[in-house]
């Protein structure tokens, strides 16, 4: 159910260590970033690096490493591709879930405040357990279900309009903002499916190659898997890629209407 | 941001017309009760404070009911779009106001001939 404060051991002290920039700097800004460590056995806190902008990358991600490398190494955080495919380095930025990588600094107006994704386990400082999260994707089944054999010399063929319906779907790079930034996912996280489950789940029941439609909707007519989502728009407006989990979902949704009823 | 907002006042609205049901009923009981009782009633709805709470349920119900609207427009699988939703926004929250000055002045203003 909703929960409206953090638990006693989790409430944030906001007045964490201060790393002063650089003597000389010029272009300064400061970056407050969530800090847990699981060993230390205190609460969370917010530490603050300034950066000189003048000698670091434009991207949130780029002051990071940047902190990690010159300043503070015992800082947290998932990063790969830099370049917003692998989806490691989702955080929430200046209040909003999206990737650090593809995150400018300009775009931030004043302190750049840095938390891991909401309403997830903190492993430490911004890395977040995920486990679930996966587990949600996997139990969609996110794979071909064909019950024709397959040609040995050529490809499943789609027609380019059966292509075009699951070329943006399949373009999820499974970052978690969407999930993360959804009230639902929050409160009944454990039962409903959450945005980016079910994008996934729309992509195969709409793909013309997988003969498995009528199962998938099957594992779907649930109470929590599907119908938690109130359209509340917040997966489609944090998803770094510009998806739209809302309309996928209304889209699954409409479908269980129209099994039944046509 | 807009669609975040709409949505958290979408269900405040409900809530608040919740709790202003029952008031209605306890109208409603003290018009089926007999004259004297529908005088006190009206009485204690007439105070100013009691306005200014009947002026914002009347705001709650406008809102919900325009919002709805955009719902069931978003369960037909229309207006989804990020552009769309946020557009849509802004137009429930325009006409949501509209509606309920209107309502309001014709309950408090115009003078309702007797």
């Amino acid at each position: 159910m909703a929960e409206f404060r953090l638990p006693p051991n989790s409430r944030i002290d906001r007045d964490g260590k201060v790393h002063e920039a650089p003597a000389g700097a010029t272009n300064v800004r400061a970056f407050k970033v969530y800090r847990y460590d699981p060993d230390g056995g205190g609460n969370p806190r917010v530490d603050t690096y300034k950066v000189d902008m003048d000698d670091c990358g434009p991207m949130v991600l780029d002051a990071l490493i940047k902190i990690k490398n010159e300043v503070d190494p015992s800082l947290s955080f998932r990063r790969s591709c830099r370049e917003g495919i692998c989806g490691s380095c989702a955080m929430n930025i200046d209040g909003a879930n999206t990737l650090a990588c593809t995150m400018s600094c300009a775009d931030v107006k004043a302190d750049v405040k840095i938390h891991p994704l909401p309403h997830m386990p903190v492993v430490k400082d911004l890395v977040t357990d995920l486990t679930q999260f996966y587990a949600q994707y996997a139990s969609v089944k996110p794979w071909l279900q064909s019950r024709t054999p397959a040609q040995p010399d050529r490809e499943r063929l789609q027609s380019p309009e059966d292509q075009e319906k699951i070329d943006r779907p399949s373009a999820c790079i499974l970052c978690a903002c969407c999930s993360t930034s959804c009230p639902s996912y929050w409160w009944n996280g454990d039962r409903y499916l959450g945005p980016a489950a079910l994008l996934a789940a729309y992509r195969w029941i709409v793909d013309s190659r997988d003969d498995a439609t009528g199962e998938r909707l099957d594992a779907l007519q649930d109470p929590f898997r599907l119908y938690r989502c109130h359209t509340i728009m917040n997966c489609t407006e944090a998803c770094p890629k510009d998806l739209n989990p809302a309309k996928a979902i209304a889209e699954v949704k409409k479908m269980m209407v129209e099994r039944e009823h046509l | 941001m807009y669609t975040m907002a709409t949505s958290i006042a979408h269900r405040i609205t409900g809530i608040v017309l919740s709790v202003g049901l029952v008031v209605l009923v306890g109208w409603l009981f003290a018009a089926a009760s007999g004259a004297e009782r529908y005088a006190q009633a009206s009485a204690l709805l007439s105070t100013g404070f009691m306005k200014l709470l009947i002026a914002g349920w009347l705001l709650a119900f406008c809102y919900h009911l325009c919002n709805g609207i955009r719902h069931l427009n978003w369960d037909l699988g229309r207006g989804l779009e990020k552009a769309e939703a946020r557009r849509s926004a802004i137009v429930v929250v325009a006409v949501a106001v509209a509606l309920a000055a209107a309502l309001i002045y014709a309950a408090f203003f115009a003078g309702v001939p007797r």
